[in-house]
């Protein structure tokens, strides 16, 4: 605006002609400047999350309805960390009892679609199946496959919005527009803690734009004096009424889990 | 004497409480809705069934388990489909890139939908279901080798198995019963036969295949009719298979392929299917999924085939809700293109509660040609309702 002011003072007509390039010109810059430092923000957020290697945790899942009625599910996730590459994990269920024994396997990609593989204790058979559902609802639950998958710096682009506080804790707010065209979501706007980056509130908007669901993460423990993790989410769909609660009843990391233990021929001894 | 027994029963209770139990239970109603064949044949029955299995973690750590899973069936009109089995039995050990199992498993092969060609290593307990999807605990001694390079698997298969069939009062049977206690085996060895098979399976990018090679009794006997006792006597010859199974993952395309050449008597021949399931993801907006699958059956032995999948073709459409319910639809035509025959299945489930599942399935077969395979089973049209207790 100071320039602005300066150039309509000394110069009268000629600031008419050069409007026309300055304007669009700033425009563009604060435009660059916010992807910059949104980009700036969302590798800091890897970055400081990066060596956690492997990880092995027990989960509780609590589906609500809009009537409050709730139903439960049990499981337990092993990840690993792969570089410069979407994390693999395995999911084991517990209950319901139905499904207990039942396991998915996942590599999760920077691009293009993952590579998942199903273990069905019934009939002893390992399924490689579609893996274009990452949009799609993980275990009837109001969680996305892709809301629960690695993050990685690749799969959005993104916009600085600036800073705002929530529950007295300083955060960046931060716009990001996936970059997969499977993706279920338009944008998501996140809300990260200032100082480590972690996830404190994330609105997902569906592919029409409008907001479709909210999440809050909670509890959070930090691990091996460096790895923050959320033991409490809640995933609240607007458009339904439904919401999910994750709740993480144990997490161990540096277990030794290897790439060799990521095979779809050992979700068999999954239990 | 009363002190063994004592000594037993503790012994057992003790060893059942180290145990972690999982299984089910439940109740099936079923009814033919049109006449049958024979007059003593059943229109409703009634069963219970249940499976519980028994693991023991032998060393904390699960490297050595012991695994018990007995099944049992009481049915209220069929003598033949009261019946048990011990599914597993087998102790398995661990390590970091091998696997041991040995004992009675079940092990499973294969990628499509519509029949199980290359799913050799255990016979198919055909009076459960007509899917073939139900098999028989095989006493194996079964070692995997599991590296980057992919995976190879022996197996050393010791006592045969005889295929389950319907009796007197049973549906879903040809018009006469089949005598398993005089099966005949053209090895001399009879059930004695140790069969033989290896394995090799790897997927690379989006490419998941297996190649197999097996020798030894096959699974599928050749029924010939027996004038004096107006029956038939299952024959199950030797038989040396080379096999395998494709798939290719594309996005929503799967593209299944499974063949096998069969070498054996009276005639070695080749058989395949080949198709694809493609998924309409979130349809309509929704959570729910739709599948379309179809694919095309065939084997070289066209009407002299032991399998009615010699010239057909499946057609079939499985949605799949993505609720909390876990609720599934699945529904399939086969055309049979040379008998312009055809079977079509319906298949739905969902979850009550946290343990229970109901099933719905029903059958319809349609067959004018005797020569069919299908053709017995024209009258054998079905509706089949389950009530299972998970525990």
């Amino acid at each position: 605006m100071n320039l602005f002011n300066k150039l309509k003072l000394t110069h009268g007509l000629a600031f008419t002609l050069a409007l026309s390039f300055i304007i669009p010109l700033t425009a563009q810059a604060t435009q660059d400047e916010a992807q910059i430092r949104g980009l700036e923000i969302a590798k800091s957020r890897k970055n400081i999350d990066a060596g956690w290697r492997d990880s092995q945790s027990s989960l509780e899942m609590i589906l609500s309805n809009k009537q409050g009625e709730t139903s439960q599910r049990e499981l337990r996730m092993k990840n690993l960390e792969i570089d410069n590459d979407g994390d693999k994990s395995i999911s084991i269920f517990d209950s319901p009892k139905d499904i207990r024994g039942a396991a998915f396997l996942t590599f999760a990609h920077v691009k293009g679609a993952d590579d998942q593989w199903l273990y069905l204790p019934a009939l002893k058979r390992v399924k490689r199946i579609s893996s274009r559902n990452k949009s799609g609802p993980f275990m009837g639950s109001e969680f996305a496959y892709e809301d629960l998958s690695s993050f990685e710096v690749e799969k959005y682009t993104y916009r600085y919005l600036g800073e705002e506080e929530i529950e007295g804790q300083a955060t960046y707010m931060l716009e990001s527009v996936p970059t997969d065209k499977y993706s279920g979501y338009s944008k998501l706007i996140t809300w990260l803690h200032k100082s480590d980056y972690r996830v404190l509130k994330s609105q997902y908007y569906d592919r029409k734009g409008s907001l479709l669901k909210t999440l809050t993460a909670s509890d959070y423990k930090q691990y091996l004096n460096k790895h923050w993790r959320a033991h409490k989410m809640v995933m609240d769909n607007h458009q339904t009424g439904k919401s999910t609660e994750l709740k993480w009843l144990s997490y161990q990391f540096l277990t030794g889990l290897e790439e060799s233990d990521f095979n779809k021929n050992k979700l068999k001894r999954a239990r | 004497m009363r002190l063994l027994l004592i000594t037993l029963i503790a012994l057992f209770t003790s060893i059942a409480s180290a145990a972690e139990l999982r299984g089910y239970m439940g109740g099936e109603v079923r009814y033919f809705y049109q006449d049958p064949w024979q007059d003593q044949q059943t229109d409703w029955q009634a069963s219970f069934v249940t499976q519980p299995e028994f693991y023991w973690d032998l060393d904390e750590n699960g490297d050595n388990s012991l695994t018990f899973t007995p099944f049992m069936r009481l049915d209220s009109a069929d003598k033949e489909r009261s019946h048990w089995d011990i599914r597993e039995l087998k102790w398995l050990h661990l390590a970091d890139n091998w696997e041991l199992e040995v004992g009675a498993a079940i092990v499973f092969w294969g990628v499509t939908e519509s029949q199980h060609l290359v799913d050799v290593i255990n016979q198919t307990d055909d009076i459960e279901s007509i899917n073939g999807e139900d098999k028989l605990g095989q006493p194996m001694i079964h070692f995997s080798w599991i590296d980057d390079w992919g995976v190879l698997e022996t197996f050393i298969l010791a006592g045969f198995r005889e295929r389950t069939y319907a009796g007197e009062q049973g549906r879903l049977r040809l018009p006469f019963l089949v005598d398993s206690d005089a099966s005949q085996y053209e090895s001399s060895r009879g059930q004695k036969h140790i069969d033989m098979a290896v394995r090799y399976s790897q997927n690379i990018d989006d490419l998941d295949f297996g190649i197999a090679l097996f020798q030894g009794t096959n699974r599928d006997p050749v029924l010939t009719f027996n004038p004096q006792q107006q029956n038939l006597t299952p024959y199950y010859v030797q038989m040396t298979q080379f096999s395998s199974d494709i798939q290719l993952t594309q996005n929503e395309w799967l593209w299944k392929l499974e063949w096998l050449y069969r070498d054996t008597k009276p005639t070695s021949y080749y058989a395949t299917v080949a198709g694809f399931e493609y998924t309409l993801i979130g349809l309509f907006e929704s959570n729910a999924d739709l599948g379309l699958l179809s694919e095309y059956n065939w084997d070289e032995r066209q009407d002299e085939a032991t399998t009615p999948y010699q010239n057909d073709l499946f057609v079939g459409a499985r949605l799949v809700l993505n609720d909390e319910d876990s609720s599934e639809l699945l529904i399939g035509v086969a055309r049979d293109l040379s008998y312009m025959s055809y079977s079509g299945r319906l298949q739905a489930s969902k979850r009550i509660g946290e343990r229970y599942k109901l099933s719905l399935e029903a059958w319809v077969f349609n067959s004018k040609e005797p020569a069919d395979p299908l053709y017995y089973y024209q009258n054998d049209d079905m509706i089949n309702l389950n009530l299972d207790y998970y525990f």
